[in-house]
């Protein structure tokens, strides 16, 4: 087995150590989440954020339209009643399903306001993690025109 | 050089609200050119808002924001802070701009 292998197998040890602790909560508020970013459906995104599996939560509310004439432009907004420290937006059906995800430092309101792109209709998802536990809400948007492709 | 970003804040009743339009393609990486080939993906990465010099959000992009990324939040804070956003692409362009909370 190559040297190099090896000391990434080490370090990626390492890394989901301080991760799992929150260790490097900071540092991955600056570095891009490429592994979350390129994770293909929910469960993947779900398993790298550490989220497991979220319980849907009333705390959260997700405004999406229900029908968006062009998936190249979907407003969506967030907010929730919980102490969030992060927030993303995932969305089912895209190739890859995490569009976005903020870190919320104290001070700031777990209010958020984006919009996004869809290729088809789909679930969207809003995840809050709040005192160390993942919820979150569903909703569909139907999207007649996909903004992905073309 | 990319293009300037609008940023707006106003303040009202302890609460600043940050409005945010950022100028860029975010290229998908599914779309295809006229000749069939795949565009490659070039989008925003990461975007870290500050106001007073310390942090008052840090965001991630994935290729599914929109064109043209918006973005909409909330702080405690005053008039007058100043606020500067960052961004930085996946081909590592960086462009950053201010504004003052009104």
């Amino acid at each position: 087995m190559n040297q190099q292998r090896r000391s990434i197998l080490k370090y990626s040890a390492v890394f989901g150590l301080m991760a799992s602790t929150g260790l490097i909560s900071l540092a991955q508020a600056e570095e891009w989440n490429k592994a979350a970013f390129e994770g293909k459906s929910l469960d993947d995104v779900f398993k790298i954020l550490g989220a497991g599996s979220p319980d849907k939560s009333g705390a959260i509310t997700l405004n999406a339209p229900d029908i968006a004439e062009n998936g190249a432009v979907v407003p969506v907004g967030m907010t929730t009643s919980l102490k969030a420290e992060q927030m993303a937006i995932l969305v089912e059906k895209n190739p890859s399903s995490l569009a976005a995800q903020f870190f919320i430092p104290a001070g700031t309101e777990p209010f958020i306001t984006t919009r996004i792109k869809m290729g088809q209709t789909s679930n969207i998802y809003a995840l809050v993690k709040a005192d160390g536990k993942w919820s979150m809400a569903v909703k569909e948007v139907k999207v007649t025109l996909g903004g992905c492709g073309g | 050089m990319s293009d300037p970003m609008r940023v707006r804040a106003a303040e009202n009743g302890g609460i600043v609200d940050v409005k945010i339009l950022m100028k860029h393609d975010m290229e998908s990486g599914q779309r295809k050119d006229a000749a069939g080939k795949l565009v490659p993906a070039w989008h925003i990465t990461t975007v870290n808002v500050k106001a007073n010099g310390r942090d008052v959000l840090n965001g991630q992009f994935g290729p599914a924001v929109s064109k043209d990324p918006f973005l909409n939040f909330k702080y405690k804070g005053a008039k007058g802070d100043k606020i500067v956003v960052s961004w930085v692409d996946n081909k590592g362009d960086k462009r950053t701009d201010e504004a003052t909370a009104s």
